[in-house]
């Protein structure tokens, strides 16, 4: 078959296929950074909780899936649950996987941030007769969230990144359609740069509205 | 109770303590309940069978994982060789008044650090032997993972950096030293033992990434309890056990950081 005339770097061939590839990456990242923010501010709550047997969920639960490379926990869960009969489809199971990963990096974020506040503000609020509820609500939470504005958008970051890793496990986001379209056309070149210009966006974005948020909740201490 | 604790929670009074001591009560009921819902699953499912799991106790499937384990260490040893001594003339470059090499530094470190590790990989394997480059297997899969770090590791040291007294490097420059001099003997020497928790912990991440040697088909540890696991039909748990190896080697390594950590803020 003859080759078809191809636009300057085949460009209709890698724009397709790179476009779906790229909305898959960002709906996984969208998912799993919602999970992570929910499951991390449970196991927060749980590692600063008064329970014992509630921190030592918190700590072995991050220690565990801090120190596990995420590939690891990909595999391990793509062709491993099925084995004990759990069945879900390729793009829930690696986004709940991530979401599983990254939740440790948030509660670590979210346990950081509550250090920055000095104790006296706590101490303060304390003698002023107001309840624990209260602390936390009026006086610590709104400044921990702040010092957590940077550190959560490094989480953004390393996540939307990770989401790559699911093309080593067969899922077709776009750096799994890079390398289709890499090995079906022959475009390596283009097909890469086109890629990497979109993960540089994705960054450079995030990077820049964490800037802006900052900015604008800043404590001065 | 630690200094953190003190934060968010008064000393507990009697009614504080009868609640903390149901709530541990419901906790242990709620984990145990679903420990024995996880092992119900596994059982059901034959993988709690001895045939599963004996051959762990064996020497060759030992060393076989020894072995692998090795190869981990190898490319983690070697990548950090490289990248963390490469990150320390990139930071100062960063760092210093030559306007050009600061232009071409900035634009590597936001560039690679922006780029995922899988898709430098790629690159190595599929696009560069294209142009008629190739490197052997654990080439492939180092060089991306020096890549992908040195920006990051060069971000520390200038953080290190720039948290030194300005007076340090005043003081050599008063001395007649130029920029690098100063750096090389003043600034940098100082910063990298304050540091050294920061790159200890950095080499976690190292060996997570070696991890990636399960798509360039390099033998190190995930590589190998795939291929165990395919051999002996032991996916799940031959999985597991390459996810406890990785969890033990970087929680020392975690362990050793906070010990540094420790040390360097008593001294």
């Amino acid at each position: 078959m003859p080759r078809q005339l191809a636009l300057p770097g085949g460009l209709e061939h890698t724009l397709g296929p790179l476009g779906h590839g790229l909305l898959l990456t960002l709906a996984m990242t969208g998912l799993a950074f919602a999970g992570a923010l929910v499951l991390g501010v449970l196991l927060a709550v749980c590692r600063i909780s008064p329970v014992p047997p509630l921190r030592a969920l918190g700590t072995a639960y991050v220690t565990v899936f801090r120190n596990i490379p995420l590939l690891v926990l990909l595999v391990l869960f793509v062709f491993g649950l099925p084995d004990v009969g759990l069945l879900f489809s390729l793009f829930a199971t690696v986004t709940l996987t991530m979401a599983l990963y990254w939740a440790a990096f948030v509660c670590e974020v979210l346990r950081a941030g509550i250090r920055t506040v000095p104790v006296g503000q706590a101490e303060a609020a304390r003698a002023l007769g107001l309840t624990a509820g209260q602390n936390i609500r009026h006086v610590i939470l709104p400044q921990a969230l702040r010092s957590m504005v940077q550190p959560l958008a490094g989480v953004f970051i390393g996540l939307a990144l990770s989401t790559s890793l699911a093309a080593a496990v067969g899922v077709a986001e776009m750096t799994g359609q890079a390398e289709f379209t890499t090995l079906k056309y022959d475009q390596p070149l283009t097909t890469f740069a086109a890629t990497t210009v979109v993960y540089v966006l994705i960054t450079l974005t995030s990077g820049l509205v964490a800037g802006q948020i900052e900015k604008r909740v800043a404590v001065r201490r | 109770m630690s200094e953190q604790d003190r934060l968010l929670f008064d000393e507990p009074g009697p009614r504080a303590r009868r609640r903390i001591r149901i709530a541990t009560g419901a906790t242990l009921i709620v984990v145990a309940g679903l420990l024995a819902l996880m092992i119900r699953q596994f059982a059901a499912h034959g993988q709690l069978d001895a045939d599963q799991w004996s051959m762990y106790g064996q020497w060759p499937i030992i060393r076989f994982l020894l072995d692998a384990i090795g190869r981990t260490l190898l490319v983690t040893v070697v990548a950090a060789a490289i990248a963390f001594p490469l990150a320390v003339p990139i930071a100062l470059l960063r760092l210093g008044r030559a306007r050009l090499p600061r232009a071409l530094a900035r634009g590597y470190v936001e560039l690679f650090r922006a780029v995922p590790l899988l898709l430098l990989l790629y690159v190595f394997l599929f696009a560069l032997p294209r142009a008629g480059v190739t490197f052997p297997v654990f080439w492939q899969l180092v060089l991306p993972i020096v890549l992908s770090n040195v920006p990051v590791v060069a971000e520390i040291f200038r953080a290190g950096v720039l948290a030194q007294p300005r007076g340090q490097a005043e003081a050599a420059y008063s001395l007649g030293m130029t920029y690098w001099q100063a750096m090389r003997f003043v600034v940098v020497p100082q910063a990298a033992r304050k540091l050294l928790p920061a790159l200890v912990s950095q080499l976690v991440r190292l060996l997570k990434d070696s991890s990636l040697g399960y798509v360039v088909s390099y033998v190190e540890l995930l590589h190998q309890t795939q291929v165990l696991g395919e051999y002996y039909h032991t996916v799940l748990s031959s999985y597991l056990i390459g996810a406890t190896c990785y969890v033990l080697i970087n929680a020392g390594l975690s362990r050793l950081a906070a010990l540094l950590d420790r040390r360097r803020s008593d001294g």
